[in-house]
């Protein structure tokens, strides 16, 4: 049918690289988000002066191109000796990128939720822990979930940029195939399918959701 | 703390050099975007029009640039082309995928800013006897530019950040190749790309600012 | 003379209008009024022609407004019409509002424009707000301008889509009066309203509508004074 000479190994080769884009993206979104929840509170906390500070760093993150931060990282450890594989690396960076968002998400999400709720909810005796645990949270997620899923997919897409550090990821896996087999377009197209079937049913769900929550809210 | 001396003089000394690669990086910025605003407004009418080809191409193009790689979509401009025997430069390649991506965010951005301007607005238009034509130009389009501006910013910053990515296809002479060429020699990785990150941080932020400017003068409702 | 001879329309297989019959002549006022859903709004913007009728006719000075080779650019010219959402164009002043449709739509010099526009927004008791933009101003003086854009035209007949709903209590006052002069100043005019004193003191006729149905038109007198339709009866004795 298709005149390659791509075989069942360079196939599960791509498929490697395809986990290793997922596990990139996992651990980041999951350390990111758990970091960007806690700036986003102490942001909300402290009030847009007091953060300033937090804000001017988490800003940083978001102004340097990404493959310019995993360079700087990279040679950060060398220098201070860490010791650090590629992969960690990687996933410093890219969770500290994925905070840097998920901060101004969370921010939005609580500052979605009408000041008179939340006061409903102290003045009926909820200490602030439970105001936050059972009013803002469930609140702010639904208006935060949509962007998070943005989020969530940007920082897969953005994971590419590892490739710079060695890993070999979907992409890179692609890059050696297509230098061994010089078939550029076939191989690409693969992988840019692969990427578009992770990426495309996701962002339709964070379509829905934004269109489901967004009129009642 | 650090067995290391930093030499900072030696990055200080190459600032001209990579001032003059932050000027190609902006050159590529502008033309990306130059060429993904066009795009995206004949992307935008494609998928207002009635044919279901052209709505189909538009629609293909947006969710393309949305669900692969800007690095993806630069690689197949510069690797993939090749197939077809189309061989582009560095700069042809990194410009070529950075304005593919523009125009399909840029044209999604338009699609949700037509969204947002009620249609009570063009039928004040229309029972005040304008063509629809008329009411979608003076009317519609004003306040969609006022709705996009602020993503067209962001995606303009993007498109600063995305021309780093031309170093890995072999650019060489915007801010991020003129770095990865300097360090090449030097092997001064850190002091060379802090001062690259400085440079990209400025950009971004005086960018940011202009536009900024330029909106509170031109959107004074 | 507006002539409305058994209109019929339909929204997908919710019928809104069922056989619509009125002439309204030059210099009259009517007053449309009846609960929500009565289908009085729909008239309105089936008579300017911005919706389509299912079947009957509506004529303007002679021209069906439904007509294939009707001009409906042309025709609306001679309509003006205020919605309940005043529609403001936010990207443009006050006076820019006004001028718009003169210049783009009629081709006036801009001099000539700007001269239509002060005139109209000083006749409505907005001559200080010329270069304000509408979202700096109150919703009764917004509608007022609404008012002077569509006056602006110089049309004949006047539409009035229940354009005191959406305003503050304290602000319906103003816009009120601004119909009651034109009303004097001899407008034709069509008002769907909610206003029962209004409807009662400046209208020549007032219809009320049940369900896509006239079921009552004739002087404010009769109408209030004497109603003969139960259903007249059981909607005046509900708004009291």
């Amino acid at each position: 049918m298709f005149d390659t000479s791509l075989s069942w190994g360079d196939i599960v080769f791509l498929a490697q690289g395809a986990g290793m884009t997922l596990a990139v993206t996992a651990v980041s979104v999951i350390a990111g988000t758990i970091l960007g929840i806690f700036c986003g509170v102490i942001r909300v906390q402290l009030g847009p002066y007091w953060s300033i500070p937090l804000t001017f760093v988490l800003d940083i993150f978001r102004s340097v191109p990404l493959l310019i931060q995993l360079v700087l990282a990279n040679a950060f450890q060398s220098i201070a000796k860490l010791g650090w594989p590629p992969f960690t690396t990687s996933c410093v960076v890219l969770s500290l990128y994925t905070a840097a968002y998920c901060t101004e998400i969370v921010r939005g999400g609580i500052d979605a939720v009408p000041l008179t709720t939340r006061r409903a909810g102290r003045s009926l005796g909820l200490s602030w822990w439970q105001d936050m645990r059972f009013i803002v949270a469930p609140l702010a997620t639904r208006v935060s979930l949509p962007s998070w899923i943005g989020l969530t997919l940007g920082v897969m897409k953005d994971s590419a940029l590892v490739l710079w550090l060695g890993l070999i990821e979907l992409l890179r896996a692609s890059q050696i195939l297509v230098t061994r087999l010089q078939e550029p377009l076939f191989i690409l197209l693969i992988c840019g399918a692969i990427y578009f079937l992770i990426s495309f049913p996701i962002a339709r769900l964070g379509g829905y959701l934004e269109k489901r929550w967004s009129p009642n809210d | 703390m650090f067995k290391y001396s930093f030499q900072w003089n030696q990055a200080l000394k190459a600032l001209p050099q990579m001032l003059d690669g932050a000027l190609v990086t902006m050159q590529i910025a502008l033309l990306s975007m130059a060429i993904g605003l066009v795009v995206a407004i004949i992307l935008t009418l494609f998928r207002l029009s009635g044919s279901r080809l052209l709505r189909g191409f538009a629609v293909a193009w947006v969710e393309i640039a949305r669900n692969t790689p800007a690095l993806f979509q630069i690689y197949m401009a510069h690797f993939g082309l090749g197939s077809f025997g189309i061989h582009l430069s560095p700069f042809t390649s990194l410009l070529a995928g950075i304005a593919f991506n523009n125009a399909g965010y840029l044209a999604e951005n338009f699609r949700g800013a037509l969204k947002a301007i009620p249609d009570t607005q063009a039928r004040a238009g229309r029972s005040l006897g304008m063509t629809s034509l008329q009411a979608f130009r003076l009317i519609v389009v004003p306040q969609m530019l006022r709705i996009a501006f602020l993503p067209i910013t962001n995606q303009m910053v993007w498109a600063i950040l995305m021309t780093s990515l031309g170093v890995t296809v072999g650019m060489n002479t915007d801010l991020a190749g003129v770095t990865q060429a300097l360090n090449a020699r030097t092997f001064r990785t850190f002091e060379f790309f802090a001062l690259a990150a400085v440079i990209y941080y400025l950009i971004a932020k005086v960018v940011t600012l202009a536009a900024r400017l330029i909106a509170s003068r031109l959107f004074r409702y | 003379m507006i002539e409305i001879e058994s209109v019929h329309k339909s929204f997908g297989k919710l019928e809104v209008l069922k056989g619509i019959n009125l002439t309204v002549n030059k210099g009259e006022v009517v007053s449309i009024i009846g609960g929500s859903g009565s289908g009085k709004s729909t008239l309105l913007t089936c008579i300017n022609g911005l919706e389509p009728i299912n079947s009957g006719k509506i004529k303007i000075d002679g021209t069906e407004v439904h007509a294939k080779s009707t001009d409906l650019n042309k025709l609306r010219q001679k309509i003006g019409i205020v919605f309940q959402q005043w529609n403001a164009f936010p990207h443009l002043t006050v006076l820019e509002n006004v001028m718009l449709a003169p210049r783009k739509v009629l081709g006036m010099a801009k001099s000539d424009a700007e001269a239509i526009a002060v005139k109209n927004l000083t006749h409505v008791g907005l001559a200080e707000k010329l270069s304000v933009y509408p979202n700096r101003m109150s919703g009764g003086q917004q509608q007022r301008m609404a008012i002077a854009r569509a006056l602006a035209m110089s049309p004949k007949y006047m539409l009035f889509d229940e354009v005191t709903s959406a305003l503050d209590p304290m602000l319906v006052g103003e816009v009120l009066d601004t119909l009651k002069m034109l009303a004097e100043e001899g407008m034709t005019m069509i008002c769907v309203t909610h206003e029962m004193a209004f409807a009662r003191d400046v209208s020549d006729r007032v219809a009320f509508f049940h369900q896509g149905v006239m079921a009552e038109i004739g002087t404010p007198e009769q109408l209030f004074g004497a109603p003969q339709n139960p259903e007249t009866q059981k909607f005046l004795a509900s708004i009291r």
